[in-house]
């Protein structure tokens, strides 16, 4: 892989590959957590942080690491990550950590991030790795606005706690039935705006769709 | 002799053969916070030797208290039967709670593989053995090392560890001794670690301090109720494939639609109470 411009490895992360609505991956916390923009944001956050941290460290320590054990060492360095954000979520944000900390601990399991330090990082300088790592994040936090605004202000009418609407429109949509509806629907809409922009379609949005 | 169980929301049945104690002499605390004692309003003779208590605050049959007396120092604890535990753990865990359609855990892997029911049934049993002997190797790692030690913080990498250590040993044992098994299931191994349910199992049973039956219980519901939503999925989306759906929404989309209303109909489940 010759070194792409920063441009194009950051907007790839956003939108060509992004990882929730282009790759499907790491779906679990973007259904679970966005109830809320409020949460979806703490989560957007952190997984943005390890990503870009776990990238970078991958990339850094590749000329030490024998490729044969390289996915353990590579979990390994993502747990580590993810501990150092716990800790910090836990310390600072006692209240939503409350509601979301189960997922910020799973987050070690998350297949993006172990998928870019495999894909990407494993074979690229720090400075790309970082910048995919920066662009991938990104796009998750994106995934997780969208998501977590619309379902906010569908659901119960107000976006991070401030009441817009004054009745809730929609209430299945902050119900555990709703996340599904919701990302289901953004795919779709980011299949359209492929369609309208003259793109051929993907046989269904995902690497393993 | 004495025995005691909760019967209903304020009332406690005391089974003792000798006379018991007035109730202001009773003690009645729950273990959790062993020193807010529950009032006892009144008791009860019902006949020889059985007793009614009844309480001011509400008493949940499933929680674990204490009752001693303070008149001949005698003592006794209050426990749900052993084995309605465990089957409200795996009822709960496969049904009302299902990791995939209430706590939306292990997505990744059930859209990767339920598109197919023959995939769906393999990953499921794959899943099944590899979540629970990673339950149990975790929750004897938790009970006996880092709990004694203090080492809590570390049950993320602890357990990842675990899991990945386990899931590398079991490819590589299933590849030496049955090369055809290995063909089948072989590929479900390796995505097991990207599996979030896996990990929440063992993180789950750390932050309840489940004692290692019902930590077994809560891995085999859990997994089987993943299994159970990723066969249900399998057959609808082996029916949609046929169907004429909407371009845009071809593949993933209509399969988050699926599982949505799969998610609606296990709302259902939430209804259903045990003990």
């Amino acid at each position: 892989m010759s070194s792409p411009s920063a441009k194009v490895l950051i907007m790839r992360g956003l939108f060509d590959e992004n990882p929730v609505f282009r790759l499907a991956l790491s779906l679990c916390p973007a259904v679970a957590v966005t109830t809320s923009l409020k949460n979806g944001l703490l989560l957007g956050v952190a997984v943005f942080c390890v990503q870009v941290l776990s990238s970078v460290s991958a990339s850094v320590l590749k000329p030490f690491i024998n490729p044969r054990i390289r996915l353990p060492l590579f979990v390994l360095i993502v747990a580590l990550w993810v501990s150092a954000v716990d800790m910090i979520l836990a310390a600072y944000f006692p209240a939503i950590y409350a509601q979301v900390g189960l997922y910020v601990k799973l987050i070690v399991a998350f297949a993006i991030i172990l998928s870019r330090m495999e894909l990407f990082a494993s074979k690229n300088p720090i400075w790309p790795s970082t910048l995919d790592g920066i662009g991938m994040g990104l796009g998750f936090l994106l995934a997780m606005i969208l998501t977590g605004s619309l379902r906010e202000l569908v659901g119960s009418g107000s976006i991070l706690g401030i009441t817009i609407i004054p009745t809730k429109p929609l209430l299945l949509a902050v119900l555990p039935a709703g996340g599904f509806f919701t990302i289901g629907l953004i795919m779709a809409l980011f299949n359209w705006i492929d369609l309208m922009r003259g793109k051929k379609l993907s046989s269904g949005g995902g690497a393993h769709g | 002799m004495v025995e005691a169980k909760v019967i209903g929301k304020h009332e406690i049945m005391i089974n003792a053969d000798i006379p018991a104690p007035a109730a202001a002499n009773l003690r009645l605390v729950n273990e959790q916070d062993a020193d807010i004692p529950l009032t006892i309003t009144a008791l009860n003779k019902k006949d020889e030797h059985h007793y009614i208590a009844t309480t001011a605050e509400p008493l949940s049959a499933t929680d674990h208290y204490l009752l001693s007396s303070q008149a001949n120092g005698m003592s006794v604890t209050l426990a749900p039967p052993f084995f309605s535990v465990l089957i409200a753990v795996i009822i709960s865990s496969a049904l009302i709670n299902n990791f995939v359609f209430t706590r939306y855990l292990g997505l990744c892997v059930f859209f990767g593989v339920s598109r197919r029911r023959e995939t769906a049934i393999g990953m499921g049993v794959t899943f099944s053995i590899v979540a629970v002997l990673a339950g149990f190797l975790c929750w004897v790692l938790n009970h006996f090392a880092l709990v004694p030690l203090k080492l809590g913080f570390l049950q993320i990498i602890a357990f990842i560890g675990i899991v990945a250590a386990l899931v590398q040993a079991a490819e590589t044992i299933i590849k030496k001794v049955n090369v055809v098994l290995y063909k089948k299931f072989g590929i479900f191994l390796v995505l097991i670690t990207t599996n979030c349910i896996i990990l929440a199992i063992p993180l789950l049973n750390a932050t309840a301090h489940a004692g290692l039956w019902e930590a077994l219980a809560l891995a085999f519901g859990s997994s089987f109720g993943f299994a159970l939503a990723m066969y249900l999925m399998s057959c609808a989306r082996e029916k949609v494939d046929m169907a004429p759906v909407p371009a845009i929404f071809k593949g993933l989309p209509i399969a988050f639609i699926l599982a949505g209303l799969f998610a609606m109909s296990f709302l259902g489940f939430s209804g259903l109470k045990f003990m």
